[in-house]
Protein backbone atom coordinates (compact mmCIF):
# COMPACT_ATOMS: atom_id res chain seq x y z
CA UNK A 1 0.00 0.00 0.00
CA UNK A 2 1.43 3.39 -0.88
CA UNK A 3 2.38 5.38 2.24
CA UNK A 4 1.47 8.92 1.47
CA UNK A 5 0.51 12.06 3.32
CA UNK A 6 -3.18 12.79 3.74
CA UNK A 7 -5.05 15.76 5.07
CA UNK A 8 -8.31 15.36 6.98
CA UNK A 9 -10.54 18.39 7.36
CA UNK A 10 -13.33 18.52 9.96
CA UNK A 11 -16.19 20.84 10.85
CA UNK A 12 -15.10 21.57 14.37
CA UNK A 13 -12.03 21.46 16.58
CA UNK A 14 -13.97 18.93 18.67
CA UNK A 15 -13.87 16.43 15.78
CA UNK A 16 -10.22 17.26 15.06
CA UNK A 17 -9.30 16.36 18.64
CA UNK A 18 -11.46 13.22 18.62
CA UNK A 19 -9.62 12.07 15.52
CA UNK A 20 -6.25 13.04 16.98
CA UNK A 21 -6.94 10.95 20.08
CA UNK A 22 -7.84 7.90 17.97
CA UNK A 23 -4.83 8.29 15.69
CA UNK A 24 -2.57 8.54 18.73
CA UNK A 25 -4.05 5.31 20.11
CA UNK A 26 -3.27 3.58 16.82
CA UNK A 27 0.17 5.18 16.61
CA UNK A 28 -0.52 6.89 13.28
CA UNK A 29 1.96 9.76 12.87
CA UNK A 30 0.02 12.98 12.57
CA UNK A 31 0.26 16.74 12.98
CA UNK A 32 -2.37 19.38 13.45
CA UNK A 33 -1.97 22.18 10.93
CA UNK A 34 -4.15 25.15 10.04
CA UNK A 35 -6.53 24.32 7.22
CA UNK A 36 -4.78 25.44 4.03
CA UNK A 37 -6.39 28.64 2.83
CA UNK A 38 -6.99 27.37 -0.66
CA UNK A 39 -9.11 24.57 0.73
CA UNK A 40 -11.20 26.61 3.13
CA UNK A 41 -11.25 30.05 4.59
CA UNK A 42 -12.04 28.50 7.96
CA UNK A 43 -9.81 29.36 10.88
CA UNK A 44 -9.97 25.72 11.81
CA UNK A 45 -7.44 22.97 12.15
CA UNK A 46 -6.86 19.93 10.06
CA UNK A 47 -4.84 16.76 10.53
CA UNK A 48 -1.92 15.91 8.28
CA UNK A 49 -1.06 12.27 8.63
CA UNK A 50 1.06 9.52 7.15
CA UNK A 51 -0.44 6.16 6.50
CA UNK A 52 -2.77 4.08 4.45
CA UNK A 53 -5.90 6.13 4.07
CA UNK A 54 -8.27 3.16 3.99
CA UNK A 55 -6.91 1.87 7.30
CA UNK A 56 -6.99 5.31 8.87
CA UNK A 57 -10.58 5.97 7.87
CA UNK A 58 -11.38 2.60 9.39
CA UNK A 59 -10.01 3.85 12.72
CA UNK A 60 -11.71 7.22 12.72
CA UNK A 61 -14.85 6.17 10.87
CA UNK A 62 -17.22 7.65 13.45
CA UNK A 63 -15.64 11.10 13.28
CA UNK A 64 -17.18 12.93 10.32
CA UNK A 65 -14.40 14.28 8.10
CA UNK A 66 -15.74 16.86 5.67
CA UNK A 67 -12.76 16.57 3.38
CA UNK A 68 -9.98 14.08 2.70
CA UNK A 69 -7.04 15.09 0.53
CA UNK A 70 -3.80 13.49 -0.49
CA UNK A 71 -0.72 15.69 -0.23
CA UNK A 72 2.34 15.21 -2.40
CA UNK A 73 4.34 18.05 -0.86
CA UNK A 74 2.85 20.66 -3.17
CA UNK A 75 -0.82 20.16 -3.75
CA UNK A 76 -3.85 18.85 -1.95
CA UNK A 77 -5.93 16.57 -4.12
CA UNK A 78 -9.38 15.43 -2.99
CA UNK A 79 -9.51 11.70 -2.38
CA UNK A 80 -12.54 9.44 -2.66
CA UNK A 81 -12.28 6.66 -0.08
CA UNK A 82 -12.77 3.11 -1.29
CA UNK A 83 -10.83 3.48 -4.49
CA UNK A 84 -7.21 2.34 -4.61
CA UNK B 1 -13.63 29.76 60.34
CA UNK B 2 -16.05 27.03 59.41
CA UNK B 3 -17.56 27.22 55.95
CA UNK B 4 -20.98 25.59 55.74
CA UNK B 5 -22.26 26.99 52.47
CA UNK B 6 -21.15 24.35 49.99
CA UNK B 7 -24.61 24.35 48.44
CA UNK B 8 -23.82 27.84 47.17
CA UNK B 9 -20.34 26.91 46.01
CA UNK B 10 -17.72 24.51 47.30
CA UNK B 11 -14.94 25.86 49.46
CA UNK B 12 -12.13 25.14 49.85
CA UNK B 13 -11.24 23.63 46.49
CA UNK B 14 -8.90 20.66 46.33
CA UNK B 15 -5.28 21.33 45.37
CA UNK B 16 -5.83 19.70 41.98
CA UNK B 17 -8.40 22.36 41.05
CA UNK B 18 -6.08 25.21 41.92
CA UNK B 19 -3.07 23.56 40.28
CA UNK B 20 -4.88 23.10 36.97
CA UNK B 21 -6.22 26.66 37.12
CA UNK B 22 -2.80 28.04 37.91
CA UNK B 23 -1.10 25.99 35.22
CA UNK B 24 -3.53 27.17 32.58
CA UNK B 25 -3.34 30.85 33.45
CA UNK B 26 0.43 30.87 33.94
CA UNK B 27 1.59 28.58 31.17
CA UNK B 28 -1.05 28.05 28.53
CA UNK B 29 -3.53 30.89 28.32
CA UNK B 30 -4.56 30.52 24.69
CA UNK B 31 -8.05 30.93 23.25
CA UNK B 32 -9.12 27.37 22.50
CA UNK B 33 -9.57 26.24 18.92
CA UNK B 34 -9.44 29.64 17.29
CA UNK B 35 -5.87 30.23 16.33
CA UNK B 36 -3.57 27.73 14.70
CA UNK B 37 -0.80 27.98 17.26
CA UNK B 38 0.33 25.64 20.00
CA UNK B 39 -1.15 27.60 22.91
CA UNK B 40 -4.56 27.68 21.26
CA UNK B 41 -4.34 23.95 20.57
CA UNK B 42 -3.28 23.23 24.15
CA UNK B 43 -6.29 25.18 25.39
CA UNK B 44 -8.54 23.27 23.00
CA UNK B 45 -7.13 19.96 24.24
CA UNK B 46 -7.96 20.91 27.83
CA UNK B 47 -11.56 21.63 26.88
CA UNK B 48 -11.77 18.41 24.89
CA UNK B 49 -10.39 16.35 27.76
CA UNK B 50 -12.79 17.97 30.23
CA UNK B 51 -15.69 17.36 27.89
CA UNK B 52 -14.82 13.67 27.50
CA UNK B 53 -14.22 13.14 31.22
CA UNK B 54 -17.40 14.87 32.28
CA UNK B 55 -19.44 12.95 29.70
CA UNK B 56 -18.08 9.67 31.09
CA UNK B 57 -18.70 10.90 34.64
CA UNK B 58 -22.43 11.26 33.96
CA UNK B 59 -22.56 7.83 32.31
CA UNK B 60 -22.83 8.92 28.69
CA UNK B 61 -20.62 8.52 25.61
CA UNK B 62 -21.29 11.24 23.07
CA UNK B 63 -19.09 14.07 24.30
CA UNK B 64 -20.21 16.50 21.60
CA UNK B 65 -23.57 16.61 23.40
CA UNK B 66 -21.92 17.84 26.61
CA UNK B 67 -22.07 21.62 26.50
CA UNK B 68 -20.12 23.91 28.79
CA UNK B 69 -22.02 26.89 30.19
CA UNK B 70 -21.46 29.64 32.72
CA UNK B 71 -23.39 27.93 35.53
CA UNK B 72 -26.40 25.75 36.28
CA UNK B 73 -28.71 28.70 35.70
CA UNK B 74 -27.43 29.23 32.18
CA UNK B 75 -27.81 25.50 31.47
CA UNK B 76 -31.43 25.63 32.67
CA UNK B 77 -32.15 28.70 30.58
CA UNK B 78 -30.71 27.03 27.49
CA UNK B 79 -32.81 23.96 28.18
CA UNK B 80 -36.09 25.69 28.95
CA UNK B 81 -35.97 28.58 26.51
CA UNK B 82 -34.47 26.32 23.86
CA UNK B 83 -36.97 23.50 24.17
CA UNK B 84 -40.34 25.08 24.97
CA UNK B 85 -42.62 26.78 22.46
CA UNK B 86 -45.90 28.65 22.59
CA UNK B 87 -48.74 26.49 23.84
CA UNK B 88 -46.49 23.89 25.46
CA UNK B 89 -47.35 22.53 28.90
CA UNK B 90 -44.74 21.80 31.52
CA UNK B 91 -45.01 19.87 34.77
CA UNK B 92 -42.63 20.78 37.56
CA UNK B 93 -42.41 20.49 41.35
CA UNK B 94 -43.05 22.81 44.27
CA UNK B 95 -39.40 22.61 45.34
CA UNK B 96 -37.77 24.23 42.33
CA UNK B 97 -35.01 26.81 42.40
CA UNK B 98 -35.69 30.23 40.87
CA UNK B 99 -33.46 29.23 37.98
CA UNK B 100 -36.31 26.97 36.91
CA UNK B 101 -39.25 29.08 38.16
CA UNK B 102 -38.13 32.37 36.65
CA UNK B 103 -37.55 31.00 33.14
CA UNK B 104 -40.90 29.17 33.36
CA UNK B 105 -42.65 32.30 34.53
CA UNK B 106 -41.04 34.29 31.71
CA UNK B 107 -42.13 31.65 29.22
CA UNK B 108 -45.64 31.76 30.64
CA UNK B 109 -45.95 35.52 30.31
CA UNK B 110 -44.17 36.01 27.04
CA UNK B 111 -44.45 32.77 25.11
CA UNK B 112 -47.75 31.32 26.28
CA UNK B 113 -46.24 28.24 27.94
CA UNK B 114 -48.29 26.86 30.81
CA UNK B 115 -46.89 25.02 33.80
CA UNK B 116 -48.24 22.94 36.68
CA UNK B 117 -46.23 22.67 39.90
CA UNK B 118 -46.82 19.30 41.57
CA UNK B 119 -46.90 19.51 45.36
CA UNK B 120 -44.12 18.03 47.49
CA UNK B 121 -44.45 17.06 51.13
CA UNK B 122 -43.03 19.25 53.89
CA UNK B 123 -39.70 17.37 53.67
CA UNK B 124 -39.56 18.17 49.96
CA UNK B 125 -40.36 14.86 48.24
CA UNK B 126 -42.66 14.95 45.23
CA UNK B 127 -46.12 13.34 45.32
CA UNK B 128 -45.75 10.68 42.60
CA UNK B 129 -49.48 10.05 42.22
CA UNK B 130 -50.14 13.70 41.72
CA UNK B 131 -47.25 13.83 39.24
CA UNK B 132 -48.71 10.96 37.23
CA UNK B 133 -52.04 12.76 37.01
CA UNK B 134 -50.51 16.12 36.15
CA UNK B 135 -48.79 14.83 33.02
CA UNK B 136 -51.39 15.21 30.29
CA UNK B 137 -51.52 14.67 26.55
CA UNK B 138 -49.92 17.92 25.63
CA UNK B 139 -47.24 17.97 28.35
CA UNK B 140 -44.01 18.72 26.53
CA UNK B 141 -41.60 18.42 29.44
CA UNK B 142 -41.25 17.60 33.11
CA UNK B 143 -38.66 19.69 34.96
CA UNK B 144 -37.43 18.35 38.27
CA UNK B 145 -34.92 19.57 40.85
CA UNK B 146 -33.02 16.34 41.55
CA UNK B 147 -31.72 17.46 44.94
CA UNK B 148 -33.29 20.31 46.89
CA UNK B 149 -30.99 23.16 47.82
CA UNK B 150 -33.29 23.83 50.78
CA UNK B 151 -34.08 20.50 52.49
CA UNK B 152 -31.59 18.33 50.63
CA UNK B 153 -34.41 15.95 49.56
CA UNK B 154 -33.30 13.77 46.65
CA UNK B 155 -36.15 13.07 44.22
CA UNK B 156 -36.47 9.47 43.00
CA UNK B 157 -35.73 9.87 39.30
CA UNK B 158 -36.48 6.30 38.35
CA UNK B 159 -39.94 6.45 39.93
CA UNK B 160 -40.49 9.84 38.35
CA UNK B 161 -39.65 8.40 34.93
CA UNK B 162 -42.16 5.59 35.52
CA UNK B 163 -44.83 8.08 36.52
CA UNK B 164 -44.38 10.34 33.49
CA UNK B 165 -43.81 7.84 30.67
CA UNK B 166 -41.95 9.10 27.60
CA UNK B 167 -42.28 12.82 28.22
CA UNK B 168 -39.03 14.78 28.03
CA UNK B 169 -37.46 14.89 31.50
CA UNK B 170 -35.30 17.91 32.28
CA UNK B 171 -33.25 17.41 35.42
CA UNK B 172 -31.65 20.13 37.53
CA UNK B 173 -28.76 18.27 39.13
CA UNK B 174 -26.89 21.30 40.49
CA UNK B 175 -26.79 19.92 44.04
CA UNK B 176 -26.60 16.20 43.32
CA UNK B 177 -23.81 16.11 40.72
CA UNK B 178 -20.64 15.04 42.49
CA UNK B 179 -22.48 14.46 45.78
CA UNK B 180 -24.12 11.17 44.86
CA UNK B 181 -23.56 8.79 41.94
CA UNK B 182 -25.33 9.89 38.78
CA UNK B 183 -25.85 7.75 35.71
CA UNK B 184 -27.85 9.46 33.01
CA UNK B 185 -28.27 6.25 31.07
CA UNK B 186 -29.79 4.60 34.11
CA UNK B 187 -32.02 7.36 35.34
CA UNK B 188 -33.24 8.28 31.87
CA UNK B 189 -33.03 12.04 32.10
CA UNK B 190 -33.33 13.65 28.67
CA UNK B 191 -31.77 17.02 29.32
CA UNK B 192 -29.37 17.37 32.22
CA UNK B 193 -28.35 20.72 33.73
CA UNK B 194 -25.82 21.21 36.50
CA UNK B 195 -23.17 23.41 38.08
CA UNK B 196 -19.53 22.44 37.98
CA UNK B 197 -18.45 24.76 40.80
CA UNK B 198 -20.27 22.96 43.60
CA UNK B 199 -19.55 19.27 44.16
CA UNK B 200 -17.43 18.95 41.02
CA UNK B 201 -14.96 21.43 42.55
CA UNK B 202 -14.37 23.70 39.54
CA UNK B 203 -14.02 27.40 40.26
CA UNK B 204 -17.09 29.57 39.79
CA UNK B 205 -18.08 30.29 36.22
CA UNK B 206 -18.54 26.73 34.95
CA UNK B 207 -21.72 24.76 34.40
CA UNK B 208 -22.78 22.07 31.95
CA UNK B 209 -25.69 20.79 29.93
CA UNK B 210 -26.12 17.35 28.34
CA UNK B 211 -28.72 16.95 25.63
CA UNK B 212 -29.72 13.41 24.75
CA UNK B 213 -29.59 12.45 21.09
CA UNK B 214 -32.83 13.18 19.31
CA UNK B 215 -33.53 16.36 21.26
CA UNK B 216 -33.15 19.70 19.55
CA UNK B 217 -32.72 22.95 21.44
CA UNK B 218 -32.94 26.33 19.77
CA UNK B 219 -29.69 28.11 20.67
CA UNK B 220 -29.89 31.16 22.91
CA UNK B 221 -26.68 32.70 21.65
CA UNK B 222 -25.14 33.04 18.24
CA UNK B 223 -21.61 33.94 17.36
CA UNK B 224 -18.09 32.95 16.58
CA UNK B 225 -17.19 29.30 17.03
CA UNK B 226 -13.85 28.99 15.27
CA UNK B 227 -15.54 26.74 12.74
CA UNK B 228 -17.09 27.35 9.32
CA UNK B 229 -15.88 30.90 9.76
CA UNK B 230 -16.52 31.71 6.11
CA UNK B 231 -20.22 31.60 6.88
CA UNK B 232 -22.38 34.04 8.81
CA UNK B 233 -24.85 31.25 9.51
CA UNK B 234 -24.59 29.77 12.99
CA UNK B 235 -23.46 26.13 12.76
CA UNK B 236 -25.83 23.21 13.29
CA UNK B 237 -23.18 20.71 14.41
CA UNK B 238 -22.28 20.08 18.03
CA UNK B 239 -20.88 21.23 20.34
CA UNK B 240 -20.33 24.50 18.46
CA UNK B 241 -24.03 25.11 18.01
CA UNK B 242 -24.43 25.77 21.73
CA UNK B 243 -21.00 27.14 22.55
CA UNK B 244 -19.92 30.35 20.93
CA UNK B 245 -17.50 33.04 21.97
CA UNK B 246 -14.56 32.46 24.27
CA UNK B 247 -15.34 29.84 26.93
CA UNK B 248 -14.22 29.91 30.54
CA UNK B 249 -11.12 27.91 29.73
CA UNK B 250 -9.41 28.53 33.09
CA UNK B 251 -12.60 27.36 34.79
CA UNK B 252 -12.84 24.28 32.61
CA UNK B 253 -9.17 23.52 33.32
CA UNK B 254 -10.00 23.72 37.03
CA UNK B 255 -12.84 21.25 36.45
CA UNK B 256 -10.29 18.70 35.24
CA UNK B 257 -8.60 19.10 38.62
CA UNK B 258 -11.89 18.64 40.43
CA UNK B 259 -12.78 15.48 38.50
CA UNK B 260 -9.33 14.11 39.14
CA UNK B 261 -9.78 14.75 42.86
CA UNK B 262 -13.12 12.93 42.89
CA UNK B 263 -11.58 10.00 41.05
CA UNK B 264 -8.71 9.85 43.53
CA UNK B 265 -10.92 9.97 46.63
CA UNK B 266 -13.71 7.88 45.13
CA UNK B 267 -17.23 9.24 44.73
CA UNK B 268 -18.59 6.54 47.05
CA UNK B 269 -16.31 7.77 49.84
CA UNK B 270 -17.32 11.37 49.26
CA UNK B 271 -21.01 10.42 49.34
CA UNK B 272 -20.53 8.43 52.53
CA UNK B 273 -18.67 11.21 54.33
CA UNK B 274 -21.21 13.85 53.38
CA UNK B 275 -24.07 11.67 54.53
CA UNK B 276 -22.37 11.08 57.86
CA UNK B 277 -21.85 14.83 58.26
CA UNK B 278 -25.50 15.45 57.51
CA UNK B 279 -26.62 12.89 60.08
CA UNK B 280 -24.35 14.37 62.72
CA UNK B 281 -25.63 17.86 61.98
CA UNK B 282 -29.30 16.89 62.05
CA UNK B 283 -28.83 14.82 65.23
CA UNK B 284 -27.09 17.72 66.93
CA UNK B 285 -29.59 20.38 65.88
CA UNK B 286 -32.71 18.37 66.65
CA UNK B 287 -31.49 17.91 70.24
CA UNK B 288 -31.61 21.67 70.85
CA UNK B 289 -34.99 22.75 72.22
CA UNK B 290 -36.55 25.39 70.03
CA UNK B 291 -34.58 24.49 66.93
CA UNK B 292 -36.68 23.26 64.03
CA UNK B 293 -35.03 21.30 61.20
CA UNK B 294 -36.93 21.08 57.92
CA UNK B 295 -36.77 17.80 56.10
CA UNK B 296 -35.27 15.28 58.43
CA UNK B 297 -37.99 12.76 59.03
CA UNK B 298 -36.48 9.30 58.88
CA UNK B 299 -36.40 7.79 55.44
CA UNK B 300 -34.11 5.46 53.55
CA UNK B 301 -30.49 6.33 54.24
CA UNK B 302 -29.32 8.54 51.44
CA UNK B 303 -32.64 10.25 50.73
CA UNK B 304 -31.11 13.61 51.60
CA UNK B 305 -28.05 15.56 50.53
CA UNK B 306 -25.86 17.26 53.13
CA UNK B 307 -28.03 20.39 53.10
CA UNK B 308 -29.92 21.29 56.26
CA UNK B 309 -32.29 24.22 56.67
CA UNK B 310 -33.40 25.11 60.17
CA UNK B 311 -34.76 27.89 62.33
CA UNK B 312 -34.49 28.94 65.97
CA UNK B 313 -37.92 29.61 67.48
CA UNK B 314 -38.50 33.24 68.23
CA UNK B 315 -35.42 34.40 66.36
CA UNK B 316 -35.23 35.77 62.85
CA UNK B 317 -32.95 33.73 60.61
CA UNK B 318 -31.15 36.91 59.65
CA UNK B 319 -30.33 37.64 63.28
CA UNK B 320 -29.19 34.11 64.03
CA UNK B 321 -27.09 34.14 60.87
CA UNK B 322 -25.49 37.39 61.95
CA UNK B 323 -24.58 35.85 65.32
CA UNK B 324 -23.15 32.80 63.60
CA UNK B 325 -21.14 34.96 61.23
CA UNK B 326 -19.64 36.83 64.21
CA UNK B 327 -18.35 33.45 65.36
CA UNK B 328 -16.93 32.78 61.88
CA UNK B 329 -19.51 30.12 61.16
CA UNK B 330 -20.68 30.66 57.60
CA UNK B 331 -24.18 29.61 56.57
CA UNK B 332 -26.71 30.99 54.11
CA UNK B 333 -29.76 32.79 55.39
CA UNK B 334 -33.01 33.67 53.67
CA UNK B 335 -34.94 32.03 50.89
CA UNK B 336 -32.01 30.38 49.12
CA UNK B 337 -33.32 31.45 45.70
CA UNK B 338 -36.24 29.13 46.19
CA UNK B 339 -39.33 30.92 47.44
CA UNK B 340 -41.50 28.01 46.31
CA UNK B 341 -39.49 25.51 48.37
CA UNK B 342 -39.88 27.70 51.43
CA UNK B 343 -43.61 27.91 50.73
CA UNK B 344 -43.66 24.11 50.60
CA UNK B 345 -41.89 23.68 53.94
CA UNK B 346 -43.79 26.52 55.60
CA UNK B 347 -41.04 29.08 56.08
CA UNK B 348 -42.14 31.72 53.61
CA UNK B 349 -41.45 34.64 53.64
CA UNK B 350 -38.99 34.71 56.53
CA UNK B 351 -36.85 31.86 55.22
CA UNK B 352 -34.34 29.98 57.30
CA UNK B 353 -30.70 29.19 58.01
CA UNK B 354 -29.06 26.71 55.70
CA UNK B 355 -25.95 24.77 56.66
CA UNK B 356 -24.36 22.69 53.93
CA UNK B 357 -21.18 20.84 54.94
CA UNK B 358 -18.84 19.59 52.26
CA UNK B 359 -16.20 16.91 51.83
CA UNK B 360 -13.64 19.10 53.60
CA UNK B 361 -15.86 19.69 56.64
CA UNK B 362 -14.81 17.75 59.75
CA UNK B 363 -16.97 16.18 62.45
CA UNK B 364 -15.47 18.64 64.94
CA UNK B 365 -16.68 21.52 62.73
CA UNK B 366 -20.22 20.17 63.00
CA UNK B 367 -19.93 19.87 66.78
CA UNK B 368 -18.63 23.44 67.13
CA UNK B 369 -21.44 24.66 64.91
CA UNK B 370 -24.13 22.84 66.86
CA UNK B 371 -22.77 24.23 70.14
CA UNK B 372 -22.84 27.72 68.72
CA UNK B 373 -26.47 27.32 67.63
CA UNK B 374 -27.26 26.10 71.13
CA UNK B 375 -25.59 29.17 72.64
CA UNK B 376 -27.32 31.57 70.26
CA UNK B 377 -30.67 29.93 70.94
CA UNK B 378 -30.02 30.66 74.60
CA UNK B 379 -30.10 26.98 75.50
Amino acid sequence: MPENKFLLVFNTIHDVLRAEKILKQHKVPNELIPVPRNLSSDCGMSILLEGDIATVTGYIGQVPAVGVYSFDGQEYVPVIIGHH
Amino acid sequence: MIYLDNAATSFPKPAETIDRLNDFVRNIGGNPGRSGHTLSLEAARIIFEAREKLTAFIGMEDSERLIFTLNGTESLNMALLGFLEAGDHVVTSSMEHNSVMRPLEYLRRVRGVSYTPVPCCADGFIDLEHLRKAVAGKTKAVVINHGSNVTGAIQPLREIREAIGDVCLIVDACQTMGSIPFDMKENAADILCFSCHKSLYAIQGVGALYVREGIELAPLKFGGTGSRSESIEHPMFLPDRYECGTPNTPGIASLLGGLSFIERRGLANITKKKQALRSRLVDGLTKIPGVRVYGHRPRDAGSYLAIVTFNIDGMLASHAGYELNKRSLFVRIGLHCSPVAHQTIGTFPAGGLRASPGYFTEESDIDIFVEAVRAIAGK
